[in-house]
């Protein structure tokens, strides 16, 4: 899949403040005032402004309410609700934990839920596309719980949870990468179930059109396999590998702040794998796959 | 309403013939004419005089080479378009209800008004059948000709997809496949016809027919011969002319 | 659930104006939706007999074609060096006056000085009627490239040929075999009757080296080896021979299988046919054992006996022919190797024709009376059809081959009975019912007849007193004597060289001869910028008329802007290639269903100005005034001879013939813009000698009176020219010339190795290099369309995958190709369904920098690349220091597809190779996005 950049910025940042927002909610930190306030303005930054991003990539986002409306079927509307209770719920949460100094807890653990609910709905949209194999599996909603609940430690400065966290989230990469390999191979699509052309070994002759195409620039991205294999090791040295390591050390603010930062780093090379390695199937009518 | 109907009343769609479409495009251009002027935005081009061309196509010919295990290779011009799908998967992750599938008919439209353009649709898709206009930023796909296929303003034998009307082949066929006695359905029976990743489950309407099997002329029987001499010789063979001219009526007397 | 409300009844359009698309020169009928006065949407016409409602991608793309921000736009006077396209806007009047003054004195002293050349001209008994008023020898249309020895060899042979000519009886035909054709004119009719025969489950063999297209639906592929089809055909007439497999009823009533022939080598009149007073050929009667009249009734002619007369032996031409194909020679393992088919493939093949021939036979209940007044109760046939084109015919072999077909389609009796191959209207009409070719040349007249037509022997040549060329392509001259559309591929080099002569004023039409229609592209280039040591272009004048800006109208120094095919009246009449069908005669026209929103005119309304301004009788009136105001009145009144005209229905008093009938046009419009005259079902097979046909023909004006005649299977008139090479009559080919007459001008279907095996050197060129037309792409027009253009905007060349694993190539990868004459380096790609020793690539892809009104960077000008300038019009020179002709020695067509290549892998050059600099475009560049819409 084309890796957008602003796609990979959105989940990235969203994922990063929705686990933020579940530990705020759970009260961990239990603060209050002005460090409520920051430990919240990042929150939302990183929640709200993720879903500022993804809207730019909107060819209409003027009717982005309209989004809204199928929460029966679509992930992405569920996506759009689930995020839009968090903020308010948090938002009601926050005012209390900022302004008046108290903890409405139950509403803090509403909102950790709506929060970890808001993660796994975005993931979701991903899973639910049959039509990529790699994603189309449930450890991609674990791999992005696991992810928020590691880089949210990470931010709320939950030293001793972040740690392990992060390990498992590490763990469920290497997973998702591992079985992501062979999941095109795996799902049963292939140019002979695409085409069902049986009488022989079928192969891609002459495109449609010579010139590019929306699906050839949306869907069908060949990440070399040098390149990619680079990319992992960044990513795990990055996202989770030097934080952790970070973390072990004795914490000071300017450490935390540069696991923070290399976390960020590590997982947007993830997340620019996450889109660029995924095969759609329909790459293979044109034979890239 | 993105909630797939569980029944439509027919299942209109589309059968191709892959042993007789000759990959001559012409109905990826009527489809291209067709839309551009009618059902929602114009399918765009851009750059269109340019270096990179690229535009906006409902319908498109791939085309791929066959290798037997032995014997020739073969070459399958294999058009393309939206399959309007029993069970789309591009309907039920639109968030607004832009994409639908109709309950009368079966055909998978999108209300342009409502599209947002986050291009999930065409994610979902695994067949590649929808293409997010760059100009009018909407998502674009077959309409299966709705605006045609009921139009009274045009003669009934009219009432036909663009692409289905200009074929010059004959390869494309339009009816009912909810109907076991349509014409289409009889096609389909008869010629073995296909669904395209049946194993993606999204049960599509349009049907393929299967190339025919190809090179049998002399597979017949490798030893036979073929045709028999009438005589080795040359002189032989006027001696049998002479012959079989007189056994032909008004021979000789 | 609550869907959306949708409107599926929306209107269409404000109205339908029926026209003929142009896109090619098939002809199609098209319905053109207008909205608020614009071109809204084009589809097919239903009620049209070429199209019947289809339309092919080219046609759909009219609107782009119509739109294209290529088209020129006022007629342009060069300001900048010749190929520099640096023009300046003039007026009509200026053109015209500037025209009339170049060619006014030519015409009143030495009208051979202008070359008239009309290319893909859809009006050329117009263009040619112009020529001739104007009395140069020099005109003739594209066929010499194209096709003419398809033409050549159908109508000598059988008095008609496939396309135009003839088509397969697609209603009745059981196998169908193509031998050569990607996509041929017919193109939307032959995809028709594919499609039809398919769905009867009716077998489709193709015989191509390629396997693309129609040959990639055919149930059977036979890979064959370039240039060997004549090989593969003889061999299976061999078969069919050896088994019996042959139609001798139909021989003997309708071919001259048994005309009596001089078998006396020592004759003067060897391989002649022995003819009575009125020289009408002769037959043994079966009944009477006597040599008689080929026509007389009753006669039934005999196969077998032989004729002693004068001390002479005559046989029937029939012997000879058995002899001849029965030889070992022609059986299936000796062609094997040449032609790349396994025998067992051949074999089978001959067998299935034969089964299909004769075990499933059709039957027709339709009485019908021969020309010898036989009554027949029913009509049989041969249920196997052929249809040929340039994969045959354009080889220097290709008159051959294309006899060679038809002796076999002939030999089985499947030409005019049911199930095989049909003629269209005017034809049958065999060569001796054509014109002969005339050259001579009056100044300040008219020449003494039309230009081209069908030599019947030596004395029918355009030689001048001194022997030399009378025209300025050489046709007609003893290198290739029935050279019958032309030879327009030569006139450039012949007119650059001064052989024959030199010329001043080239004036062409609708022929992108710079680019992709000629030979030796870049030296075409060179040659019309070459100056002479006063410094003046070699070709001092060159005007050209041209809708668009393309590679040629740079090279011109007058350029006329014709309209688009919506914005004129044409006429597509019986006069020259009409489009009938085997059932119907049929004519169309085309007229302006939006006016041009640019200074353009019709290019022959223009010509009509022109041939007034200079006085050309016929265009004036007797007070000199001109005597139509424009190609429609011209359409309308003109009449060729008393009652016929360039239409052929509404006339005043009827069909066919008549007076000028001033509503004629509307008639037209309101019928569709076609007429039908439907033959009598009595009449619709065995045309030839079928009298209810030869009558309504007649009646129709067709002809002035009956012509029955026979198929040659035996071309007498090669004979003819064998006899002079040989040393008999007076007027005699130079003596280099002689052996290849002898050899290759037999009157019986021979094959020999295309020409340039013989001139590069098969080891070191072991590859042969073809081209094929995209179905959706119309030579170089396509690429100024946006829709088109993103089909095919660049063109690999494809290598068998023997090539491709010899030099290791991987996708990407770039080739340098060199044959004798140049060099190109391109892209390449794989295609297995290929013959192993066959590259090839799309045609006219490749376009020049600034041409098309496309950005300078566009694919086609960077990576697309034209085979042409491997290609020359002249072969190397051999050991005899002669630079022999690069086509066929009986038509003269050009050999495009002998051409042999050998490949090297080459790292990727930042473009495909040879690069020319860019022309300034006339006409500025399109627009950057487009979404054409014209209704809300
Ligand atoms: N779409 C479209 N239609 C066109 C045109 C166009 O440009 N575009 N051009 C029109 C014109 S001007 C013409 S002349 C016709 C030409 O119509 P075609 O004759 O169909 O044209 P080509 O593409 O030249 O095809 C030649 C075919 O012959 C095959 N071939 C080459 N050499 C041999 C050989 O030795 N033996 C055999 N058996 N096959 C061989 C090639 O592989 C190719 O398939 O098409 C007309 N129609
Ligand atoms: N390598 C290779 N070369 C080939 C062939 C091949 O098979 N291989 N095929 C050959 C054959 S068969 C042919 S017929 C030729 C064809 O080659 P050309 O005869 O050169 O044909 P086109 O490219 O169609 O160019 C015709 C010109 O007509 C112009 N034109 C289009 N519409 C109009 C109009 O309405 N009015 C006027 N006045 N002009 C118009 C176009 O802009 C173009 O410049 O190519 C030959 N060249
Ligand atoms: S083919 Fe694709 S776009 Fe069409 S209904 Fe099926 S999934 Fe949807
Ligand atoms: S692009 Fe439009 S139709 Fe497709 S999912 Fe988004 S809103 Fe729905
Ligand atoms: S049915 Fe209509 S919209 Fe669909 S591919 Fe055919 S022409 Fe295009
Ligand atoms: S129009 Fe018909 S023959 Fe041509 S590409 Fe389309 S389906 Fe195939
Ligand atoms: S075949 Fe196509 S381009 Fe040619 S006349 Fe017919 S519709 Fe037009
Ligand atoms: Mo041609």
């Amino acid at each position: 899949m084309h890796p957008a950049p602003s796609i990979i910025l959105f989940t990235t940042l969203s994922g990063l403040g929705f686990g933020l927002l579940a530990f705020l909610g759970l009260g961990m930190p239990g603060a209050t005032g002005w460090v409520a306030f920051a430990f919240f303005a990042i929150g939302f930054a990183l929640a709200g402004g993720g879903l500022v991003a993804s809207t730019f990539h909107l060819g209409h986002p003027e009717r982005a309410l309209k989004a809204f409306t199928q929460w029966r079927t679509s992930w992405l509307s569920r996506e759009a609700w689930t995020s839009l209770a968090t903020l308010s719920v948090m938002g009601l949460y926050a005012i209390g934990r900022v302004f008046f100094d108290a903890s409405w807890q139950p509403l803090g653990w509403l909102g950790a839920a709506l929060s970890v609910a808001t993660v796994y709905c975005t993931a979701m949209i991903y899973t639910s596309i049959k039509a990529v194999p790699r994603w189309n599996t449930g450890l991609t909603p674990l791999h992005f719980l696991t992810l928020s609940a590691g880089g949210g430690a990470l931010l709320a400065g939950e030293v001793s949870l972040a740690a392990p966290l992060l390990a498992l989230a590490a763990a469920v990469q290497v997973l998702v990468w591992m079985q992501g390999d062979g999941a095109l191979a795996r799902s049963g699509t292939t140019m002979a179930s695409a085409t069902g052309l049986s009488s022989g070994a079928a192969r891609a002759f002459e495109p449609p059109h010579t010139g590019t195409n929306y699906l050839l620039r949306e869907m069908v991205h060949v990440v070399g396999r040098k390149h990619s294999r680079r990319l992992r090791v960044l990513a795990l040295i990055l996202g989770y590998g030097l934080p952790i390591l970070l973390l072990l050390l004795p914490f000071t603010h300017w450490l935390g702040l540069l696991a923070m930062l290399t976390h960020i780093l590590g997982i947007l090379a993830a997340r620019w794998l996450f889109f660029a390695e995924a095969e759609h199937v329909v790459g293979l009518y044109y034979g890239k796959r | 309403m993105t909630e797939l109907p569980t029944a439509t009343d027919r299942k209109l769609g589309l059968v191709i013939d892959l042993d007789t479409c000759v990959g001559c495009h012409a109905c990826v251009i009527s489809c291209k004419g067709w839309n551009t002027e009618n059902y929602g935005a114009p399918l765009s081009d851009t750059d269109p005089y340019g270096a990179d061309p690229s535009g906006t196509f409902l319908n498109r010919v791939h085309s791929y080479e066959v290798q037997p295990e032995d014997g020739a290779a073969q070459l399958v011009h294999f058009p393309k378009s939206c399959l309007h799908c029993d069970n789309a998967p591009c309907v039920t992750v639109c968030p607004t209800g832009a994409s639908y599938k109709r309950v009368e008919d079966g055909i998978v439209l999108v209300n342009e008004s409502d599209c947002i353009g986050c291009g999930l649709c065409a994610w979902a898709c695994p067949y590649g059948a929808r293409e997010m206009d760059a100009v009018e930023k909407v998502m674009k796909k077959c309409t299966l000709c709705v605006d045609r296929i009921y139009n009274e303003n045009l003669p009934e034998e009219d009432r036909e997809p663009v692409c289905v009307r200009t074929c010059p082949a004959g390869a494309r066929h339009f009816g009912d496949l909810g109907d076991p006695d349509s014409e289409v359905s009889q096609l389909v029976a008869a010629r073995g016809g296909m669904d395209l990743m049946p194993e993606q489950g999204t049960a599509p309407v349009n049907k393929y027919l299967p190339p025919r099997p190809r090179d049998q002329l002399d597979q017949v029987d490798v030893l036979a011969p073929y045709l028999e001499p009438v005589a080795q010789e040359p002189r032989g063979f006027l001696g049998w002319l002479d012959r079989a001219l007189d056994q032909m009526p008004g021979g000789k007397e | 659930m609550n869907q959306p409300k949708l409107d599926t009844s929306p209107k269409v359009s404000d109205e339908v104006r029926r026209t003929t698309c142009y896109m090619c020169a098939c002809r199609c009928g098209i319905n053109v939706h207008m909205k608020d006065g614009k071109v809204a949407y084009i589809e097919g016409n239903r009620d049209h007999p070429v199209n019947r409602g289809v339309l092919c991608a080219k046609g759909s793309a009219g609107i782009m074609q119509v739109n294209a921000p290529s088209r020129l736009r006022a007629p342009l006077k060069r300001v900048g060096p010749r190929g520099s396209g640096e023009f300046e806007e003039i007026s009509w009047d200026e053109a015209l006056e500037m025209a009339t003054g170049w060619l006014k004195p030519l015409r009143d002293n030495a009208p051979e000085k202008l070359a008239f050349f009309t290319g893909r001209d859809q009006s050329q008994s117009f263009t040619g009627w112009w020529a001739q008023q104007f009395g140069t020898p020099n005109f003739a249309a594209h066929g010499g490239f194209c096709s003419v020895n398809m033409a050549a060899a159908g109508i000598y042979t059988m008095g008609g040929a496939f396309w135009e000519f003839g088509q397969p009886d697609w209603d009745h035909t059981k196998l169908f075999i193509l031998f050569g054709v990607a996509e041929d004119h017919d193109s939307n009719p032959i995809k028709m009757g594919i499609g039809k025969i398919k769905a009867r489950g009716a077998r489709v063999v193709g015989v191509n080296p390629i396997r693309t297209g129609y040959n990639a639906v055919a149930d059977d592929w036979l890979g064959i080896t370039p240039g060997t089809d004549g090989l593969l055909i003889l061999s299976l007439v061999h078969e069919l021979l050896k088994a019996g497999k042959i139609d001798l009823d139909y021989l003997a009533r309708y071919t001259n299988a048994p005309v009596l022939m001089n078998s006396d080598p020592r004759s003067d009149e060897y391989g002649l046919f022995l003819r009575d007073e009125q020289g009408r050929e002769l037959v043994i009667d079966r009944g009477t054992g006597q040599p008689t009249p080929f026509d007389q009734p009753g006669v039934r002619p005999d196969l077998a006996g032989t004729h002693r007369h004068a001390g002479v032996t005559h046989r029937p031409v029939f012997h000879l022919l058995a002899e001849r194909y029965l030889d070992e020679r022609y059986a299936p393992e000796a062609v094997a190797e040449e032609t790349g088919i396994k025998p067992q493939k051949i074999r089978a093949l001959a067998h299935e024709i034969a089964r299909v021939a004769f075990d499933e036979a059709v039957t027709l209940d339709r009485e019908w009376t021969d020309f010898r007044g036989e009554t027949h109760k029913t009509m049989t046939g041969r249920p196997v059809s052929f249809h040929a084109m340039r994969g045959i015919s354009a080889h220097s072999n290709g008159f051959q081959t294309a006899r060679a077909l038809h002796v076999l389609q002939i030999l089985i009796g499947a030409v005019e009975t049911p199930g095989g191959m049909r003629f269209k209207p005017p034809y049958p009409k065999p060569a001796t019912a054509h014109p002969k070719p005339h050259c001579g040349v009056t100044p300040g007249a008219p020449l003494d007849g039309p230009h081209l037509g069908y030599v019947q022997g030596p004395d029918d040549l355009c030689l001048k007193d001194d022997g030399t060329a009378a025209r300025i392509d050489k046709a007609y001259t003893w290198e290739n004597p029935m050279s019958a559309h032309g030879l327009m591929h030569m006139v450039i080099s012949n007119a650059h060289a001064g052989d024959p002569y030199k010329i001043d004023t080239l004036f062409m039409y609708m022929a992108n001869v710079s680019w992709n229609s000629s030979m030796n592209t870049g030296g075409v280039m060179k040659m019309l910028t070459d100056t002479d040591e006063n410094g003046d272009y070699v070709i001092p004048h060159l005007i050209y008329s041209d809708a668009y800006s393309s590679e040629m109208v740079a090279y011109a120094d007058l350029v006329l802007p014709d309209t688009t095919y919506l914005e004129r009246h044409d006429c597509i009449s019986l006069l020259d290639r009409p489009i009938c069908e085997a059932d119907a005669a049929a004519d169309a026209i085309r007229w302006p269903v939006v006016a041009p929103d640019r200074d353009v005119r019709g290019f022959q309304s223009a010509l009509l100005d022109l041939g007034a301004r200079m006085g050309l009788p016929g265009m004036v009136d007797d007070d000199g005034a001109p005597k139509y105001a424009d190609y429609a009145d011209y359409i309308v009144n003109h009449e060729r001879k008393p009652g016929i005209g360039p239409l052929a229905g509404w006339r005043t008093g009827g069909d066919g013939r008549g007076a000028p009938n001033p509503d004629q046009m509307q008639r037209y419009i309101d019928n569709g813009g076609f007429w039908v005259g439907h033959i009598p079902e009595d009449a619709a097979y065995y045309k030839p000698w079928n009298a209810a046909y030869q009558d309504w023909a007649v009646e129709l004006g067709l002809y002035d009176s009956p012509q029955p005649y026979l198929f040659q299977l035996y071309v007498e008139p090669l004979r003819r020219f064998q006899l002079a090479a040989e040393g008999h009559g007076d007027r005699q080919p130079p003596d280099h010339l002689r052996e290849q007459i002898k050899t290759t001008l037999d009157p019986l279907p021979i094959w020999y190795p295309p020409f340039e095996d013989g001139h590069a050197d098969p080891v070191e060129y072991p590859v042969h290099a073809l081209t094929q037309r995209p179905m959706a792409m119309y030579h170089s027009w396509g690429t100024q369309n946006a829709w088109l253009r993103q089909l095919h905007g660049v063109n690999p060349l494809y290598l068998p995958t023997k090539l491709w694993q010899a030099h290791g190539f991987e996708d990407g990868d770039w080739a340098q190709v060199s044959s004798v004459h140049g060099t190109i380096t391109v892209p390449v790609a794989h295609m297995a369904a290929l013959n192993e020793n066959t590259v090839w690539t799309w045609n006219a892809i490749g376009k020049r920098k600034g041409a098309w009104a496309l950005d300078e960077n566009a694919p086609e000008a960077r990576k697309g690349f034209l085979l042409n300038h491997l290609i020359h019009e002249l072969l190397p020179a051999r050991g005899d220091g002669m630079r022999w002709s690069n086509s066929d020695p009986v038509t003269g067509q050009a050999a495009w597809f002998d051409l042999r290549v050998k490949i090297e892998k080459v790292p990727a050059p930042d473009q495909a190779q040879p690069a020319y600099p860019p022309i300034k475009s006339p006409v500025g560049q399109g627009p950057e996005t487009l979404a054409w819409k014209v209704g809300k």
